[in-house]
């Protein structure tokens, strides 16, 4: 179980509880966190899960596939620590991670 | 007083639907009906991961029990709409109770088409359309097991890549003379013709099925036109779908293969709205309506419908978009091939890495990438933007598609 603060492109914070072995975008899904869109329901083939990962966390959450990195390549607004959120497992490790998210997904 | 909104249709469309609602700030009461005892739930992955038994019940669901709790969204499951009243602004269920509106949404869906031949009644024959058929036909699915799939469209040729997997053996059944003949290009329906057949798919092209024989109430064989009879343990029949579009036919709503809607997903009723699978919607971008069967269009028309009930920006107009994963094979499409006059292929078949763009002269109008995220990526925004390429820059992969534009 992690604790995942996910932050919206206007400064709403929402805090909420997400299992292990679930994805980053599957929690803000079934926690109804406005932003993550998911269209492709997490098979890496929409890039509308966009999220930016706070600097501290960045190692934590490891780095991005071959697969996600084009997806990502041309996705809007892309920074450096962007990352498709359904390509983020939940473990306790990630407990406190705080994401970022993008003003739009399309 | 605020809005009650009522929602027909318990699928991907109608919980989102519900969703965008509360996202978007309404305070009104929701009701969301659904016909089958489930949650929303994802269908996409019934083809594909949960059939493999790569995902369970509980991911398929897109949002848990406590999320309509917790944002007040009605549920009533195994319950059926009968009629819409819309004089009186309030639909009946089977059971007798009467159900008021300020606005309506119907996300209904579509259903299996119905394959015309004796014999699709005997057990042992499925179509794939809900959680429930699914259940059914993998508990069919063991090493071994003489597997026909009726139909060589996406639901038939991803089963036909689960089965394998799970070393049943399968002969796909397709009346057109390629596979995929509605909505793909020619180069695409070749590779995956070849890519199935070598991994053991077996193909009947350009035959139709006559009968499904049967003994003992069990199916055993496939009969088809010239006469060929083909034994087998289970049967898939997977020939299209139908839109679920009876009921606002009868409320007097204009339907034409899908209920007409306007793009803030309206009906000809200002309070009725349909979403998803059902509808028959416009597509600017290619300047006419469509009946689209995909999850992308059913979340876009849901959030216009929540945009157009709650007064929230309206979402950006989507260039339409599809996807399939078969075996290690990632296909991802962007676009419709509308009025196309050449291809153009990026990449090498053979590699399983590359895609085709359908061209009108310089403007890409569908890309179908397999294995090539930036060729879809890059191609969906290349296409939405109405943007010319240079035709000799995208046939070579060497340029970036970052650099294609003109």
């Amino acid at each position: 179980m992690a604790k995942i603060t996910y932050i919206e492109h206007g400064g709403t914070e929402h805090a909420v509880d997400v299992r292990n072995g679930l994805s980053v975008m599957e929690g803000a899904i079934k926690n109804n966190v406005p932003g993550i869109d998911a269209d492709c329901g997490g098979a890496c083939a929409c890039a509308t899960c966009h999220v930016y990962v706070d600097e501290a966390w960045r190692e934590k959450t490891g780095s991005a596939s071959a697969m996600e990195e084009s997806m990502l390549d041309f996705a809007q607004n892309v920074e450096p620590n962007s990352r498709l959120s359904c390509q983020i497992r939940v473990t306790d490790a990630l407990d406190g991670l705080i994401v970022r998210l993008p003003e739009d997904q399309h | 007083m605020a809005t009650r909104v009522v929602i027909v249709g318990a699928g991907h469309a109608g919980g989102s639907a519900a969703a965008f609602l509360r996202q978007y700030g309404h305070e009104g009461s929701i009701t969301l009906i659904g016909d089958e005892p489930h949650l929303p739930y994802q269908r996409p992955p019934l083809s594909k991961a949960w059939l493999k038994g790569e995902a369970t019940e509980d991911d398929l669901q897109l949002r848990p029990a406590s999320f309509y709790e917790e944002q007040s969204v009605a549920v009533r499951l195994s319950a059926s709409v009968q009629s819409i009243d819309r004089a009186a602004r309030q639909v009946r269920l089977n059971d007798g109770a009467a159900i008021p509106y300020g606005k309506l949404i119907l996300a209904m869906g579509a259903r299996a088409r119905p394959l015309p031949a004796p014999g699709v009644e005997l057990q042992g024959v499925h179509y794939l359309r809900t959680a429930g058929d699914a259940e059914g036909i993998k508990s069919e699915l063991v090493p071994g097991r003489r597997l026909i799939i009726v139909g060589g469209g996406y639901v038939g040729l991803e089963v036909a890549a689960s089965a394998r997997a799970l070393g049943a053996e399968v002969t796909v059944i397709e009346r057109e003379p390629r596979l995929l003949a509605r909505v793909a290009g020619e180069a695409l329906s070749g590779f995956f013709h070849r890519y199935h057949g070598e991994r053991g798919v077996r193909f009947v092209l350009g035959g139709s099925v006559t009968a499904i024989d049967g003994q003992d109430g069990r199916c055993c064989a496939v009969i088809l036109d010239h006469g060929e009879r083909l034994p087998c343990d289970s049967v898939l029949i997977g020939v299209g779908a139908l839109p679920n579009q009876e009921l606002a036919q009868a409320a007097g709503l204009p339907c034409q293969d899908g209920v007409i809607v306007n793009e803030q997903a309206r009906t000809e009723d200002p309070d009725i709205y349909a979403i998803g699978d059902m509808t028959r919607r416009p597509l600017p971008l290619y300047g006419r309506t469509i009946r689209l069967e995909s999850v992308p269009s059913a979340l876009e028309q849901a959030k216009q419908a929540a945009a157009d009930i709650t007064g929230h920006k309206p979402p950006a107009p989507e260039t339409p978009w599809f996807w399939s994963d078969q075996y290690d094979l990632k296909l991802q499409i962007a676009g419709l091939p509308f009025d196309v006059d050449g291809l153009i292929v990026r990449g090498d078949p053979s590699s399983a890495r590359f895609a085709v763009f359908q061209m009108q002269g310089d403007l890409i109008q569908a890309v179908e990438a397999v294995n090539s995220p930036a060729e879809f990526m890059g191609g969906r925004l290349l296409i939405g933007a109405r943007r010319p390429v240079s035709r000799e820059k995208l046939a070579d992969p060497a340029v970036s598609m970052k650099e294609v534009g003109v």
